[in-house]
């Protein structure tokens, strides 16, 4: 696993190496000459795979005791494009292993406090007026090992790869609770999964009212099974759990069921021993994909940096960079189109002249928020909170062009 | 073509809702789409617990009858006094919470015993989840409060008693203030 890892990145360094050079020095190159073709290529083929050269997977650690049903699994920040993932690399995070469903019998049940319960089967669903939307999804884990200080040779993937942009394609929840005449007492929506754990958690009424889905297909295709084939609830810009997966049931509530995710779990603990709880939305948030943590950069050439930032509360504003440890912040140069509530594309070219030195992003949103720095969010929040951890990522350039974790440099 | 007019019929519902003449949910009319479930349908699924005690089945158990359940489909993954692990750590760590070592325990961390009793029901022993009984379960709750001093080894738990049961931590939660580190510092 690893080894491909490796592999993968010594080949993106090669390009880029390569891609610098000729910017700097327009030197031609010279390329050894390639045969031409005197056989036949593939014929056509049913489902298509990408090419046997490209190695790049999820991250998952084996060695630990968590059973590998109730992990996660990391998206290859460092090598995706754009702000689609490729649902194949889509990072997972189960509670109890992924369930195989036959969407012939699988069933939404919306029932509770609503004047006509109602089955939905799965056919019925794609069949009922839909929406396509862009949105990231973000586990409220994501960067966690940085509240304690992480790890210096850690890279974006295994910091940062719980987080992935698809389209979604689904039934506003809206449509499906006046369907079933959602009563005025009904303050909250209890969705659980048909997975073995049978995974539950409790949304406010509002949020289900405004935009949330009931997805059946990511990026054109129907959803994947680690995303919840055939039906996840998906509420944009909200933490990861609580877009619940192989959704089975919405039941109307006038309470919160405080189940175990929303209460033992996913509730952020505070210096004072308290926790808070119902921390929904993910704030905005930046990092630098490449180059970062394991990259190796070289001197006197001009590199592009590049990353995403998004916001759970709405479109990205502006992003920033630093190539001086944060005494200057330049404006990066955002890719269109800008989502409210998806992955955004930046990018900034830099030519790094030598000497040790610190690159990061941090990113604005729509409502004038301003990724903090973490030391800022645990001089507030301590050190134990866990989750929902947005601070600004500081990747160390050594003066051997080495890039390190740099958020305790 | 039935089916077609029946897409048509939610879309102008949606369309209408949108545009201002909203009909009541009670009025709205139904588009055809979905059944109305059976009893049984529902009873099958309809799980949760709420911290009231709504939800749970009925049946009863305590501390000293439910240590056999405990241990027989507990303990491997939770060590024989709830403090060893391999998995989460059920019992201990009150007091820990604002120290730089907190533990999250049901004892220290919980803050309601109908989320025990539901999530055993629910999603317990993790690799065969669902196959205890409404007493098996109610027994596994009472052993793992009584380890964590909460409620008594003879104590028996029910739908009117398990609801009642005051949890450490009850009050140990506040509401999301974010976004709460300063917008701007220039």
């Amino acid at each position: 696993m690893m080894a491909m890892h490796n592999r993968s990145r010594r080949r993106f360094l090669g390009l880029g190496a390569a891609w610098s050079a000729v910017l700097v020095a327009c030197r031609p190159k010279t390329v050894a000459p390639v045969a031409e073709p005197r056989a036949l290529g593939a014929a056509v083929s049913s489902y298509g795979s990408r090419s046997p050269y490209e190695k790049t997977t999820r991250f998952f650690n084996q060695n630990t005791k968590v059973p590998l049903e109730e992990a996660s699994s990391r998206t290859p920040l460092h090598d995706t494009y754009g702000i689609i993932t490729p649902s194949s690399l889509h990072f997972e995070r189960h509670h109890s292993g992924v369930p195989v469903i036959d969407p012939a019998t699988h069933t939404l049940t919306i029932h509770g406090l609503v004047d006509r319960p109602l089955v939905f089967t799965v056919n019925e669903l794609r069949r009922m007026p839909s929406v396509s939307r862009i949105y990231f999804l973000e586990c409220s884990g994501n960067s966690g090992s940085e509240w304690r200080g992480g790890s210096t040779d850690s890279d974006v993937q295994r910091v940062h790869g719980l987080t992935s942009c698809s389209e979604w394609t689904g039934v506003p929840v809206a449509a499906l609770l006046r369907e079933c005449g959602i009563q005025a007492s009904a303050t909250w929506l209890l969705a659980e999964g048909a997975d073995a754990g049978k995974h539950a958690r409790s949304i406010p009424i509002k949020k289900a009212m405004d935009d949330a889905l009931v997805a059946y297909a990511q990026n054109g295709e129907p959803i994947r099974p680690e995303q919840g084939y055939p039906l996840r609830l998906f509420l944009p810009g909200w933490e990861g759990n609580t877009n619940v997966k192989w959704l089975r049931r919405l039941k109307a509530l006038d309470q919160p069921a405080m189940t175990r995710e929303e209460t033992s779990k996913y509730t952020d603990l505070m210096p004072d021993g308290t926790a808070r709880q119902f921390t929904f939305d993910m704030e905005p948030k930046s990092i630098i994909t490449r180059p970062s943590g394991g990259d190796t950069v070289a001197k006197g050439a001009l590199h592009q940096i590049t990353g995403i930032a998004w916001s759970g509360r709405g479109t990205i504003a502006k992003v920033e960079v630093t190539t001086d440890g944060g005494a200057t912040w330049n404006t990066a140069e955002l890719q269109s189109p800008v989502l409210p509530r998806a992955h955004t594309r930046f990018r900034w070219s830099w030519g790094w002249n030598g000497g040790e030195t610190i690159i990061a992003s941090r990113c604005t949103d729509e409502t004038g928020y301003t990724q903090p720095r973490l030391a800022e969010l645990i001089q507030v929040r301590g050190m134990n909170s866990q989750y929902h951890n947005n601070g600004i990522q500081a990747w160390k350039i050594a003066a051997d062009g080495k890039i390190t974790n740099g958020n305790r440099a | 073509m039935a089916i077609a007019r029946r897409g048509v019929l939610v879309f102008a519902l949606c369309s209408a809702t949108l545009s201002g003449s909203r009909p009541t949910a009670a009025q709205s009319p139904a588009s055809g789409f979905g059944h109305p479930p059976t009893a049984e349908e529902l009873r099958a699924i309809d799980i949760e617990v709420t911290p009231d005690g709504k939800g749970l089945a009925p049946g009863s158990s305590s501390a000293s009858a439910g240590k056999s359940v405990y241990t027989r489909r507990c303990e491997t993954c939770h060590g024989p006094t709830g403090k060893e692990g391999p998995q989460d750590v059920l019992v201990g760590g009150q007091g820990s919470l604002a120290t730089s070592t907190p533990q999250k325990t049901v004892g220290s961390y919980w803050p309601y015993a109908t989320t025990l009793w539901d999530y055993i029901r629910r999603a317990m022993p993790f690799e065969h989840p669902g196959t205890l009984t409404a007493d098996e379960v109610y027994g596994a709750t009472a052993y793992v409060l009584y380890m964590n001093g909460i409620v008594g080894e003879n104590d028996v738990l029910d739908q009117t008693t398990l609801p009642n049961v005051k949890m450490p931590n009850r009050n140990g939660f506040t509401s999301d203030p974010r976004p709460d580190v300063p917008l701007k510092k220039k």
